[in-house]
């Protein structure tokens, strides 16, 4: 408990480091150290899949960041001028959700106790129905197999908007 | 009570987002609050005790931690890669136009 408590604290001033740090380059790579905690916090709660994934995407994601920064003019100690206004609207809209979902959080489930009415039949029948070992590959391959499909759409869309903002051919 | 440390996680991300005046930073403020909720959707499936959802001959039968949010948590991470790289890729364009990344000055039109 004590291991979470410490993992999730660390991410906390890694996230605050790469917001208020003066270069970008840094603050790239400080995002990519929370990321990198991640990975630990998910095979702590037993998520060996998920934390795979995370750890594949977080370096492609560390790659994409580290290509947007211009490295020549990597200051950008950019100081707009001080808006008052949107500061105070800012800080009230914070306190507000946080105020509401404080409340919405104290009528969740304890931690380590959690609601499996759903899961419990996938857990039952995983292996017998699927004939896979391993119960998330059964259900994100057969039992939400169109959630995967439409992942793999949003996937084909995002990159193909991606290629179609990037290309150089065809602008005039 | 890590419930509400990882919202508040969530809330650095969203001070980011609204405060902050450089694009790039405001990007960052978007990855860390996917990072918040998807450690909070794998700290709402965690069991006590639980081990990874694989059927092995040791494990005890039903003994397993939740395997429908690490599913789901997958499924949120692929995408959201997929949303860093056209958001990237706006960046970068408005970059080259504008030679700059501060939203204050971005704000006026150009043909």
């Amino acid at each position: 408990m004590f291991e979470l408590y410490s993992l999730v604290i660390l991410m906390i001033v890694g996230s605050l480091v790469a917001i208020h740090t003066k270069y970008l380059l840094s603050a790239v790579i400080s995002l990519s150290l929370v990321g990198l905690i991640l990975c630990v916090v998910f095979l702590y709660l037993q998520a060996p899949d998920t934390a795979i994934t995370q750890t594949i995407v977080e370096v492609i994601a560390l790659v994409i960041l580290i290509r947007a920064v211009p490295i020549k003019k990597d200051t950008m100690g950019i100081k707009g001028a001080k808006e008052t206004f949107s500061a105070i609207v800012t800080t009230i809209f914070l306190v507000l959700f946080a105020f509401f979902a404080y409340k919405a959080l104290l009528d969740l489930p304890q931690f380590g106790f959690p609601l499996m009415t759903v899961s419990e039949g996938y857990i039952r029948d995983g292996l017998v129905k699927t004939g896979s070992a391993n119960i998330v590959t059964a259900v994100l391959l057969d039992f939400r197999a169109y959630d995967t499909l439409g992942e793999a759409t949003v996937l084909f869309t995002a990159i193909l908007g991606a290629i179609v903002v990037l290309r150089k051919v065809g602008r005039k | 009570m890590i419930f509400f440390l990882s919202f508040i996680l969530f809330l650095i991300g969203l001070y980011c987002v609204l405060i902050k005046k450089n694009l790039l930073k405001m990007v960052m403020g978007i990855v860390i609050m996917e990072y918040s909720v998807s450690l909070f959707l794998i700290l709402l499936g965690y069991k006590k005790g639980g081990f990874p959802p694989i059927v092995t001959a040791g494990v005890e039968g039903t003994n397993f931690v939740d395997p429908l949010p690490q599913a789901l948590v997958i499924t949120a991470i692929v995408i959201s890669i997929a949303s860093l790289a056209l958001i990237i890729s706006l960046c970068m364009r408005i970059y080259q136009k504008y030679k700059t990344f501060d939203i204050t000055k971005i704000r006026k039109l150009k043909g």
